[in-house]
């Protein structure tokens, strides 16, 4: 039971990380419709300049969020602008899908160009120390990052539902046409969201660096999960990634302390074919588009 | 749809037969080891095609069969392959059983649209890459699987090996000929063009699709085979390589999807084109980059493909050097967008 609990406790934190990563996938897809298969090289690509900044400048892990963030806004922004907007024609979805798949490869290159393809890990000095809590462990790490996390997609909530920009996302994703007969400016809307997703994943990359060894190849590994969430949660609701989110991390955590390491990678690729057996538009799927 | 013409059968004879020669005129050892992986890569491109190019599904995780068809010859020889011929006669036995394993596979996966779709197989991707690793009493883990080496004379141990990998590609090229010219290719084109509408006006489309996925991925576990086989070592990081899936995926793309002869164009395209970097360059980091570039400067310039831009570009001046005898103003003579007429001719 001791056991049970511990590993539903670390699968909330985890799972907070992994509902960070997802929100973004989630705003770029409900924005443009176009999944983001570059999402995890993304947080791989925020974990390593974390790491430099740490080894290099000894930048604590979680301060470097500040560079990172408007770093891989920018990343993202330029992605958007120069690779994904000018792509024309009947298949459109398709082949911005292969784009951001190029665009994770480009990105997994030039780190094994830059770090080499061994496995390294943010290691600050509190990485390893933790609080005990009514006899169960809590690691300091994973609880700071689950509570940044929460902030994080806090903030992300504040500037979809209150500001200027929000609402024109939303409108943008109830009905881009009508959007833009109302003055929104589409485009820039789009390059703002595919943005902001990757500023989420650079947020979570930092604290995956410090959670997990991670190599260039890492994101294959990432994005399938990440995906799973996302298609779990109803692909196109922030709300249901984020519960998607805590329900894998809770699952594959007490699957990993249960029986092994090995089958907690599986949980994900179990839960996706028995959503898409089931419930194919995932637990939330947005009915109404525009749910976000 | 339309039938083969004399020209095509030509075209395809006077291939076949180049390549059948090409060893038998003394080919050089590195031309062949080249072309093996070439004509691997044509007949990857090929099967996928089946299902990327003609149903509009594009799978990201079709290397997950590559290597089961690879541990199927690795698991069976382990210790000693006879004449040397024996994994060549287990291939259609690896095809049909993986073919048959697909079908919930893609069943499952097909509920989705493209998109998803997607997510799923590099899902499996990811899945059958794990297990690789993890099933240690089966594939070894890490340490990797051997197959007995052949008792192949020296002189022309690549022979087998080739002329399989040419025959591999012979068949992919056979089926989707086959599936252009019978009804089959005819729904596909329907499932991509609008599945919906062609599921309301009574297609089959979740039996065609899966054809298509089980054929396809039938077709690539032994080519697997053939290339494990070959390397004679299996590790999973090798047979279940994320890069063999995005080959066949970027060679189809760059040659035309959906096309007969585009993968097999990408195919020979690149691969020597990669073999020639990795000589000249080395370091196989830079491969992730180079591929990366070329595939966004397909997506950006050359979204449909060498072969159906430039058949295009030919239909365009032929309708030019007819001349403006054709009034244009009459609906008859209007030129047909040559856009629909590629589309019809799929």
């Amino acid at each position: 039971m001791h056991a049970l609990i511990q590993a539903i406790i670390l699968g909330i934190l985890t799972g907070g990380v992994y509902a960070l990563m997802a929100s973004g996938q989630t705003l770029i897809f409900g924005i443009m419709k176009i999944v983001n298969l570059a999402q995890g090289a993304l947080v791989v690509l925020g974990a390593y300049l974390t790491y430099t900044l740490f080894t290099t400048f000894g930048l604590d892990p979680f301060l470097s969020i500040v560079i990172t963030t408007p770093l891989l806004f920018l990343v993202g922004v330029v992605v958007q602008r120069v690779l994904i907007r000018p792509l024309r024609g009947s298949d459109v979805a398709e082949l911005s899908l292969l784009v951001t798949f190029a665009v994770a490869l480009a990105i997994e290159g030039a780190l094994s160009f830059a770090y080499g393809s061994t496995l390294t890990n943010v290691q600050p000095a509190y990485a390893n120390s933790s609080w005990t809590v009514l006899g169960f462990q809590v690691s300091v790490v994973r609880f700071v990052a689950f509570v940044l996390s929460l902030v994080l997609l806090a903030a992300l909530y504040f500037i979809l539902q209150r500001t200027k920009f929000g609402r024109s996302v939303r409108a943008t994703v109830q009905n881009p046409a009508s959007a833009e007969l109302l003055g929104v400016n589409a485009s820039r809307v789009s390059a703002i969201g595919f943005g902001l997703g990757a500023a989420t994943a650079a947020a979570a990359g930092s604290v995956f660096g410090m959670l997990n060894a991670f190599n260039p190849g890492s994101h294959y590994d990432l994005i399938s999960r990440l995906l799973t969430v996302v298609v779990l949660g109803g692909l196109g609701s922030i709300g249901g990634s984020v519960i998607a989110a805590l329900v894998m991390g809770v699952a594959s955590s007490i699957v990993s302390a249960e029986a092994a390491p090995i089958w907690g990678d599986f949980t994900f690729f179990v839960v996706l074919l028995l959503v898409l057996l089931l419930r194919p538009r995932g637990l939330f799927g947005a009915r109404v588009r525009g749910a976000l | 749809m339309k039938p083969v013409g004399r020209a095509g059968l030509l075209r395809a004879g006077i291939f076949f037969l180049l390549l059948a020669l090409i060893p038998v005129l003394g080919a050089p050892g590195w031309l062949l080891t080249t072309l093996i992986f070439t004509v691997m890569y044509a007949g990857l491109a090929s099967s996928w095609n089946l299902v990327g190019g003609y149903a509009g599904y594009p799978s990201l995780g079709h290397v997950a069969f590559f290597g089961i068809g690879a541990y199927a010859i690795g698991l069976v020889f382990t210790n000693s392959v006879g004449s040397g011929f024996e994994p060549f006669l287990l291939l259609p036995v690896i095809g049909v059983a993986v073919g048959l394993l697909s079908i919930p596979v893609g069943w499952i996966a097909m509920r989705t649209r493209a998109d998803v779709f997607a997510i799923v197989t590099i899902t499996l991707l990811f899945i059958t890459q794990t297990l690789a690793f993890n099933l240690k009493d089966l594939t070894g883990g890490a340490q990797g699987k051997s197959v007995a080496p052949p008792p192949f004379p020296v002189e022309t141990f690549d022979w087998p090996f080739y002329y399989a990998m040419v025959v591999m590609l012979a068949i992919a090229m056979a089926i989707s000929l086959y599936f252009r010219r019978s009804k089959i290719g005819l729904s596909l084109a329907t499932v991509r063009a609008d599945e919906d509408k062609a599921h309301g006006i009574g297609v089959r489309v979740t039996a065609v699709k899966l054809l298509a996925f089980a054929v396809s991925c039938g077709l690539v576990a032994m080519i697997g085979g053939v290339w494990a086989y070959y390397v004679g070592f299996i590790y999973p990081q090798f047979a279940v390589d994320p890069l063999i899936t995005i080959g066949m995926v970027l060679m189809a793309f760059l040659g035309g999807r959906g096309t007969l002869w585009g993968p097999v164009l990408g195919a020979f395209i690149l691969v020597p084109a990669q073999e020639y970097f990795a000589q000249t360059f080395g370091a196989s980091e830079l491969y992730l980059l180079a591929y990366a570039a070329v595939f966004i400067v397909i997506m950006l310039f050359l979204p449909r493909g060498i072969l159906p831009s430039v058949s295009e570009r030919l239909a365009r001046r032929r309708l030019a050097a007819r001349g403006p005898g054709e009034s244009p103003g009459t609906d008859a003579a209007r030129p047909v967008d040559p856009a629909v007429r590629m589309e019809a001719a799929r």
